[in-house]
């Protein structure tokens, strides 16, 4: 068994195995951490800002999603420094981005600092026109907020594909094929899996970025019906997303044993068969 | 083609039977900055062909190499003719009057601001031709750190080493590397790039590490505006730096050194490389050292993002822990030092240490230039130093540290330049720089121009410096404007700088707001 460090969190004591990282504690403890670019199955990049914790000893606040436990840390998660820096993460982040389609536990963290975006009056956004350049999936960055998991879902932590990059360099900077290039003329094989992973609806099925164009886009009208893959012998999950008796959107859960949460393109995107007949229906 | 092999040698031969790439290709990944440098020298840009070239000889994926593109400001995507004017329109310059010509290019400070207005002059092709404004060596009498400039000839060994070259290392070698490191330790010394670390306790921490190799690295990526010493330095003094390095090196027991020079510095770029040419064929050197040019970014002066930068990557900083000395380039323990602290180290050893750095002054004072003066001394006797202001003129302001300083009003330069005497009036030393203003400094164009600095060079990684600096730009804007309700926007910026300072990943964004708050409270720069 790994061994134990000793740390306290907002006065309550907890026993962590080494290696473990303040958020894991946090949640241990049941304390809401606000995280933006962290996912379970991709490695911490930690460039949101919005888990930072006070650490006793240290000038500046600490990234609860990458900073490991160190025996005897102690931490605040909710003091007014806490408080202002996650605010003022989730107020930047939505005064120049479009949040809208973020789910319901951002929008209740935007609430719960009370972020007021628009206080920053008239002021640059990253809108940009969006881009549809395939029949499969289309990226609207102007919703992107640069978490980065679409790049490590795409490069070493999942497909090895490598087809996007960020570039740029600051407010400038964004997700990227080689030289702004169309998705069919990049390393792009559409396994999907940078859609898997996109906290905001920049990236998204082309079926439901035309069904919602089409104002028919219904959450309340779908259901979600749990299958296997039946292409390999992998053996992969699938939940199929599924509005009208139509297949809408497919994805994997993330705590998957086998797919993590990733797919390959037959998986994500191959399930017209099922919904288009032969003459003979 | 031939730029790109004329960094990685030629091309196997075609043979299908054979896998290329692969470990080999993907350890060379560190090449790419200089590959990237090699086809911009030669054709003015990095076109798709030439960049795909690249990538597949270093097993690279275009997209992340395009992001490396993107990410430096001096490398283009575009077609370009075949001389590129860059024009220096930062804070001393500007106050120079600069004016940017057409076709011309504006950058952030070049290091020149002893001879604003500054300028950069590229010249593509076969022969790659950099030209930087002229800046004749001057002498400096009385300077301990700049005894040699213009005394010795930086392009000979003989000349150094007749003026006591290399005695230091022979000390060094006879002390051996633990009674070097003390000596460094009880000397005191702390770095002079900015964040003033005891020098000897990071020695130490590297020289303990049981992890092989170690790095050694000298950051002469001086960007800071306003801050021209470690040109001074390699221009002039550049076997004094390789020196440094070497008993850097042979205290820490680092097998390998680099020294990361910003681009825009050519002149010392190709001084520290025939210096180290030389020390080498003299048989100076027992480890391997290479210069490494930068290509326009302000970031890579910090030192994680300098490591990335030299690995082939963009240069964002990683966060810390860990720490360079435990794993910083290529994952190993690695000494980052500043130019002017491993030139320290000599007088170090030589016993002819003393307690006093170099200050750049420059701005609207008679004669700007490096000065070197004992710690505690009056920032007011600095500024007469430099010849004061220009007769019949007032002092309105002096920014203390740099773009990531603060700014000192006539009232308080009476304040001894010790890391406590200015700690104790909110400012910092920084990396030396000493920006004078006059009565006739338009301080809102000063403020405006840092504002736009921090925009230019925030690397992108983190929220609150990525939005924050663009936001602190466009607040600062509307209300040193005539509409905009300055109260409130005082306020917003104050909220911004906060979580800038707490939250951002590196001191880039912790600092970015410095500057800007000191001026708001300390100069008259708002409307009522």
């Amino acid at each position: 068994m790994a061994e134990l460090v000793s740390i306290t969190i907002d006065g309550h004591g907890v026993d962590m195995a080494q290696g473990s990282t303040i958020l894991e504690a946090c949640r241990f403890l049941d304390i809401d951490t606000p995280t933006l670019c962290q996912l379970d199955n991709l490695t911490p990049v930690n460039v949101c800002r919005a888990c930072v914790v006070e650490l006793e000893g240290s000038r500046v606040l600490v990234p609860a999603c990458s900073r490991q436990v160190e025996p005897g840390m102690q931490i605040q998660t909710d003091t007014p420094r806490v408080r202002h820096s996650r605010r003022l993460v989730l107020e930047l982040l939505a005064s120049s981005v479009d949040m809208t389609l973020t789910s319901g536990q951002v929008q209740g963290w935007m609430q719960r600092y009370q972020a007021a975006p628009t206080r920053f009056g008239k002021v640059a956004t990253v809108a940009k026109p969006v881009k549809v350049d395939n029949e499969l999936y289309v990226r609207d960055y102007s919703r992107c907020i640069l978490c980065y998991k679409c790049v490590e879902a795409c490069g070493a932590d999942a497909q090895n594909t490598f087809a996007i990059g960020v570039a740029g360099r600051g407010f400038d900077a964004h997700i990227s094929t080689e030289f702004e290039v169309g998705l069919p003329d990049s390393a792009c094989v559409y396994c999907g899996n940078c859609i898997g992973v996109c906290p905001t609806g920049a990236l998204m099925f082309k079926s439901e970025y035309d069904m919602r164009a089409a104002g028919t886009w219904d959450e309340s009208r779908q259901a979600v019906t749990e299958t296997v893959c039946p292409y390999c012998g992998v053996g992969c999950m699938l939940e199929l997303r599924v509005q009208d008796n139509s297949i809408v959107r497919v994805t994997s859960p993330l705590d998957h044993s086998v797919t993590s949460g990733h797919l390959c393109v037959k998986g994500r995107f191959g399930f017209e068969f099922v919904q288009k007949r032969g003459p003979r229906g | 083609m031939a730029a790109v092999d004329s960094i990685l040698g030629a091309p196997e031969p075609d043979d299908h039977r054979v896998v290329h790439g692969g470990r080999a290709a993907r350890n060379q990944r560190h090449q790419l900055l200089p590959v990237l440098h090699a086809i911009q020298d030669r054709r003015g840009w990095v076109s798709r062909g030439a960049l795909e070239y690249a990538c597949r000889r270093l097993s690279i994926p275009p997209a992340e190499a395009y992001g490396v593109v993107s990410f430096y400001a001096r490398f283009a995507s575009e077609p370009h003719g075949e001389v590129a004017v860059h024009v220096c329109d930062d804070i001393v310059c500007g106050l120079a009057g600069v004016t940017v010509p057409d076709g011309a290019r504006r950058v952030p400070c070049l290091g020149l601001c002893d001879h604003a207005p500054a300028t950069l002059t590229e010249r593509f092709g076969m022969v790659y031709e950099a030209v930087q404004t002229s800046h004749a060596a001057a002498r400096y009498p009385g300077s301990r750190l700049l005894r040699r400039i213009d005394v010795v000839d930086p392009d000979s060994i003989d000349s150094y080493r007749e003026h006591g070259g290399f005695a230091a290392l022979k000390n060094a070698r006879e002390m051996g590397p633990a009674a070097v490191i003390r000596a460094v330790t009880e000397s005191g010394l702390l770095g002079r790039g900015g964040a003033a670390f005891p020098t000897g306790r990071k020695w130490q921490s590297v020289a303990d590490q049981p992890v092989r190799p170690h790095y050694i690295v000298c950051n002469a990526d001086e960007s800071e505006p306003g801050t021209f010493k470690d040109r001074v330095l390699l221009e002039g003094d550049p076997f004094a730096v390789v020196e440094g390095m070497a008993i850097a090196a042979y205290a820490t027991g680092s097998e390998k050194g680099f020294v990361y020079v910003r681009d825009e510095y050519p002149l010392a770029r190709a001084r520290m490389a025939r210096a180290i040419a030389q020390a080498r064929d003299k048989g100076f050197l027992d480890f391997d050292v290479e210069v490494r040019r930068g290509a326009g970014a302000y970031i890579c002066g910090e030192e994680t993002a300098l490591f990335n930068s030299i690995e082939g990557k963009r240069g964002e900083p990683r966060n810390k822990p860990p720490f360079p000395v435990q794993a910083g380039l290529f994952g190993k323990p690695t000494l980052p030092n500043n130019v002017e602290t491993l030139v320290n180290v000599l007088d170090i050893l030589n016993g002819e240490f003393a307690d006093s750095r170099l200050f750049c002054v420059s701005g609207q004072v008679l004669r700007p230039g490096v000065y070197e003066v004992a710690m505690g001394t009056p920032l007011r006797a600095l500024i007469e130093l430099a010849g004061g202001v220009p007769p019949g003129r007032m002092l309105q302001a002096v920014l203390l540290g740099g773009a990531a300083g603060s700014f000192l009003t006539p009232a308080q330069i009476d304040v001894p330049l010790s890391f406590d005497g200015v700690r104790a009036i909110g400012a910092t030393l920084g990396s030396g720089a000493v920006m004078v203003f006059d009565d006739t400094a338009d301080m809102r164009q000063v403020l405006l121009r840092i504002a736009r600095f921090f925009r230019d060079e925030s690397c992108g990684q983190c929220v609150p410096c990525r939005v924050g600096t663009r936001r602190q730009e466009e607040i600062l804007d509307r209300m040193l404007g005539t509409n905009g309700d300055s109260r409130a926007d005082v306020m917003l910026l104050s909220d911004i700088a906060q979580a800038m300072r707490d939250a951002s990943i590196c001191g880039l964004g912790q600092t970015a707001a410095n500057a800007i708050a000191s001026g708001l409270t300390q100069l008259r720069v708002l409307n009522g």
